[in-house]
This record gives C-alpha cells, structure tokens and sequence, in this order.
C-alpha cells in the first residue's frame, strides 16, 4: 500500500495537460448539471434533461476511446473489437437493471424477466442468478470483458499474432458475440436486447437528478480513469509498452516477456471499455446484440484517429468531436452520415497522421519557433 | 521401467523439480568455458542453414566470427538468443543453462545480449529512456509498473552514457540520432544490463574510420571481464581486435585459430578465393618447399 501511494505521489511526469483537463471536465460537468436542477426550465441558461443524457452517453465514449488508445497509440494493437466489450459490460448492467424491474414487467412476473416469460421459461438461467445484486453485476461489468480479453489476449499474443491479422482476429471476435446475442436462447434478450428498465438502486430512472447524477458519476470516472492511465503509462510500464510498439523483437532481446505486458494492457483496456458500457446502458435506457457489431468497434477506432492517438486527451477530443458531429449530422442528413464518417477517416490519415493533437502540436511549435526567431532579431 | 524405478525417478535425491529449482540459478563457469555449441542443425525448407556445427567459447574471450552471406552467422546467433528452434544439438549457457528450452526474455536475462545487424533502438524515446529500459532489473509486469530510478542505477546509466559517448545527447529521441550514434547506443543498451556474454552482429557497419577505432577500443575493453562474440565482414576491423577467429562455411566451422593462421589456411583461402587462387597458393608453396 506505501508502494501504492509512494508511486502516486512520485514526481514522474504526468502529462502536462493532466490537470487542465480533470478541471476543465469536472467543471462544465458540475456547471451542467447545476443549470439542469437549479434553473427554472424556461431561463437562457437552463440545460435540458435530454442534454445532460447526450452529454453522459459522449463521455461513456470518451471512456471507450480512452480504452482503444492505450491498447492501439500506446501498443500499436489495433483492435476492432472492442466494442465487445463495451456490450458485455452493458449487458451486465442490464442483467442488474431487468432484474430490478421485478413484477412491474407486463406480464408481472415477480422474477422472471418479460421476455423470458414470453419464451415460456419456467426458471431462471444460471448466469442471471445474483444478477439482482448491484455490487455482483458491477463486478461482473468489469470482470467477464477483463476474462475474454484475457483468454483472447493470451492465445493471441503467446501465439505472437500481430497486426492485421489480430485485427481481423478481433473483429471475427466481436462478430460471432453479435450472432450469438442475436439467438433469443441465449438467455440475454435476443435482437430486442434488454430495456424498458425502471429504476437504479431503487432511484427512478426517468428522473431528472438520477440523470444527473449518473452524467456526474461518468464523468468522475472518466477523469479518475484518465488520471490512473496518464500515471501507468508515464511509469517504466508505459515505456515498455511504447517500446514494444516501436520494436517488439528489441524488448524481448533485453528480457521483457512482451506478451504479458501486452496481454495485460488489454485486459486493462477490456476493463475500462466493460466499464464504459455499464455507464451507458441506464443513461440510454437499452441495450441490444447491435453494440456488437463490428461498425460500431471500427468508429471507435476513428475517433481515436480523429482526435490523435498516443495521447490520451487526443481521444477524449476526438470521441466528443465526432460523436458531436454524428448527433448533428444524423438530425440534418441521417444518410449521409456514413459517408461522411468515412470521409472523415480518409482525410485524417492523409492529413493529419497524428489527429487533431498531432496538429495542435504542430501549431505550437511553429508559434514557439517565429517567437523564437522574433526574440532573436 | 518398473513402478519402483519410475517412483525413484520422480524422488531423485540428488535433484529438485524443476519447479522448486531457483530460477536464476548462477552461470556455472568452473570449465572456464561459457559456451558450449554442440552438433547444432537447423534447415529451411531443406536448406542447411546450420550443418552439424560446434563452437566453444571460452569465459572472458573476444572471438570474431567470419564467413560468407548464408554461412549461418545469425542463423547461429539466432538459436543462442532463442529467437530461432534448431532442429537438433544442445547449447549451454555455462554447464548449467540449457538454452535450447528457454525464450528470448529468459535468455536475456540470465546475462545474453544481442545487437542487431540493423541498429534498433526505440526511435520514439529519448537515449536516457533506451539505456532505462535495458537496465538489468525485474522485468516481470507488476514490478516494472512500481519501479523507480534508484540513484545507482541513474549513476551506472551516466557510466555508460560516458563509455558511448552520447552523454550530451542524452534527453535527444534515440530516432535523431545518426547511424553510427544508433549503434553506439544499441551497445550501450547491452552494457547497462550488465551481461555476461554479448552477440554483437556487425558493430562497425556504417560507420566512419575513427568511429570504428573507438568501437574497437570498447570491445576490446570489454573481454576479460565479459566475454564477446563479434561478427563482422569487416577484415581490417576483425584484424586489430580478434585473438581467436572462428570461419563458419555453410553451417559449420571451417576454420578457427589466429588471423594469421586463418589466412594462409588453405580450406579458408579456398572458400574465400576460389579454388584457382588455392591452386596458385599450393603451387607457390609447392615452389618455394
């Protein structure tokens, strides 16, 4: 425990844009939910319930693209599916929310969920059971993705598959929990998925403060979660890990066992992305086998593009920009929306190789080097 | 095998499982001996790479191995480093590693180190962070999360940055830095873990006559409290540091001795000259007796 809080308050360096970015998130959170409860629903200033809602499923993405960079900028695995795992930790909160809804279902049964009944099961699957307890299904939100991207990781990265292939890996991954959810005997809903949930710990779902507070909730985590990653990846970890990315065959030479690191680092990732999606499910009100689909793990992948990868921050940006950009787009031209997503990819890895931090960073050292020049005339 | 044999077998008393065994057991060195190659074979696709070959190299030596393009230098390398399976043959580490069952990182860290023919360095971090990484230290996952710098090993890394050279470019990205400064860094990531037994592959490519010099002067510097095998195609360069030169020739040795006894070796002038160019030598000798 020393070692834990000596290695936190150590003077590595932690990314200077650490702080701004804890302040500036935790601020415009507190500020929003503030003019939401506070303000009179008719003021300039207020912020309506269906914004707080917007904002919190934006920073459940932010989460996720958090999780695709560390496994992709920082290790250079590409993976394109994880959105698998974002679902699985989802599912696990809908088990916990279809659950609380007891025999308030339409056809009130006191426990078995609407749509088992309608399957005419007679009892409980066992993988529901103690799916009632909310502190088991938030252990199983990040411990059943954690599991899958450890088998996954470990035959993987032992059997030394990289790029492209782990990729397509992942996505065949992601693709066959798609099909499987779809079946309705599975047990998790089929293609309706899980919804029509009530309430939370007992707190009404349709509330105003339950939204609030949920939006409040995600974004604590986002910023402790930045916070944690920003330290491992600025500890020797981090730099093992951006070695592996560079030159895997040069860590092993100097004795690093680089598929544990690796393996690992995805199941951190795994568990972040598993997080995330047990954020999102009560914010959005359902969940369903369509979070599987490999569409939605390959734009998670652009807007840590867009944003830039290798800096955490850079995906943060990049998932609020484009998923901004998908909400107003979709409302203008709803079809136009894939076009333009891919359009987006094309031209970022044309222009802008390293995001949109990539070139903030340009700008600055342009800036630095004409004042550079000035200072010396 | 009887039960009572097989029980026996399992109860060895002069040796422990080897799950109870230490794992990092000292390189025992008492033969003065700290390579041991033997009846080496490996093939590609029916290509002898590696042909029935066995090296020794003794503890504390600088030895030079020469041959031509495919005579199996860095395929050898590579099965001592464990990044290639042989088909058949032992190699130890001292008379108590077998290396043959151990990965890379195992190899690595019971004191092996390698340089690459290309200099690989990690481009994206600074010298310091390259000669930090290569520390000798617990390289399990948990341990490197929690590590810190203590100030020896800050100190042992301005040793060696002294030793390459490169202290002035110590918080430079490794990728600035030119081609000849890549190699010296490369070395330089080999000697901060303290190794016992270093591979270097082609040191000098690349590099200009003074640098060569310098690079000649550290690895002679180094044998005798480490030992160094050293590949090179580079004839003037193996002349002013080899004591002992190995020629490998189509996956065996063909020749090992001094420079002077390799050069008017007649299989080596043979392999390297061409048999027309024997022919002359055994005439002219045939002349001169």
């Amino acid at each position: 425990m020393t070692r834990l809080t000596a290695w936190f308050s150590e003077g590595r360096s932690t990314g200077k844009h650490t702080l701004p970015f804890v302040v500036i998130l935790l601020g415009v959170t507190i500020l929003a939910s503030a003019a939401n409860l506070l303000l009179p629903a008719d003021s300039v200033f207020y912020v309506s319930t269906y914004t707080i809602t917007l904002l919190g499923k934006y920073l459940c993405y932010a989460m996720l693209a958090l999780a695709v960079d560390i496994i992709w900028g920082y290790c250079g695995i590409l993976s394109l599916g994880h959105g698998a795992f974002f679902a699985l930790g989802g599912y696990a909160m809908g088990m916990y929310l279809m659950r609380q809804i007891g025999d308030r279902g339409v056809y009130g049964n006191p426990l078995l969920p609407d749509f088992m009944v309608f399957l005419d099961w007679k009892e409980l699957p066992w993988f529901w059971l103690g799916m009632d307890q909310f502190w088991f299904a938030m252990l199983m939100a990040v411990f059943i993705p954690g599991l899958l991207a450890f088998v996954f990781g470990w035959l993987a990265f032992r059997s030394r598959v990289t790029g492209v292939y782990l990729s397509i890996m992942t996505q065949a991954l992601t693709y066959a929990l798609l099909l499987a959810f779809f079946r309705n005997e599975m047990g998790f809903g089929g293609n309706n998925g899980l919804t029509d949930f009530k309430e939370i710990l007992g707190f009404n779902l349709q509330a105003d403060s339950t939204r609030v507070a949920l939006f409040l909730i995600t974004a604590i985590l986002l910023a402790v979660i930045f916070v944690i990653s920003q330290k491992i990846l600025s500890s020797r970890l981090g730099k093992v890990v951006l070695a592996i990315r560079d030159s895997e065959s040069r860590s092993r030479f100097i004795g690093y066992r680089t598929d544990r690191y690796k393996v690992w680092l995805f199941v951190y990732s795994a568990v972040i992305a598993g997080i995330a999606g047990a954020l999102y499910v009560p914010q959005v009100g359902i969940i369903n086998p369509g979070e599987f689909s490999p569409i939605n793990s390959i734009e998670m992948v652009i807007w840590v593009a867009v944003g830039g990868r290798g800096t955490l921050i850079g995906a943060v940006i990049g998932a609020l920009l484009v998923n901004y950009a998908k909400t107003r787009f979709t409302a203008i031209m709803p079809d136009a929306w894939l076009f333009a997503l891919g359009a987006m990819f094309v031209l970022v890895t044309l222009y802008l190789p390293k995001g949109l931090m990539g070139l903030y960073g340009q700008l600055k050292a342009k800036r630095n080097s004409v004042t550079k020049k000035e200072s010396q005339a | 095998m009887s039960t009572l044999d097989s029980t026996r077998e399992f109860f060895r008393r002069d040796q422990v499982w080897p799950f109870l065994a230490p794992e990092q057991a000292a390189v025992n060195v008492d033969n003065q001996m700290i390579l041991y190659v033997e009846d080496l074979n490996l093939s590609f696709d029916g290509f002898k790479a590696l042909n029935n070959l066995n090296l020794y190299i003794n503890d504390g030596e600088l030895r030079c191995l020469i041959g031509a393009n495919g005579a199996g230098k860095t395929t050898l390398m590579d099965v001592i480093t464990g990044k290639t399976q042989c088909d058949s043959g032992t190699v130890f580490f001292g008379q108590n590693h077998n290396l043959l069952n151990k990965d890379e990182a195992e190899i690595a860290q019971l004191g092996i180190g390698r340089k690459f023919q290309k200099p690989t360095v990690f481009e994206e971090q600074t010298v310091f962070d390259n000669l930090e990484l290569s520390l000798k230290t617990d390289k399990r996952v948990l341990p490197t999360l929690f590590s810190r710098l203590t100030p020896t090993q800050i100190d042992r890394i301005d040793e060696v940055l002294k030793t390459i050279g490169l202290a002035k470019q110590r918080f430079m990205l490794a990728g600035a830095l030119s081609h000849g400064q890549k190699q010296w860094l490369e070395i330089g990531m080999l000697l901060v873990a303290e190794p016992r037994l270093l591979l270097i592959d082609e040191p000098v490519a690349g590099m200009t006559a003074q640098e060569t010099e310098r690079t000649a002067e550290l690895l002679t510097s180094l044998a005798g409290e480490r030992t160094v095998i050293v590949v090179e195609h580079d004839m003037e360069f193996v002349r002013s540091i080899a004591r002992t030169v190995t020629v490998l020739h189509q996956g065996s040795v063909l020749a090992e001795g001094t420079m002077d006894q390799i050069q008017s070796n007649k299989d080596v002038i043979e392999v390297y000259l061409g048999e027309e160019a024997a022919g002359e030598e055994a005439a002219k000798t045939g002349a001169s007796a």
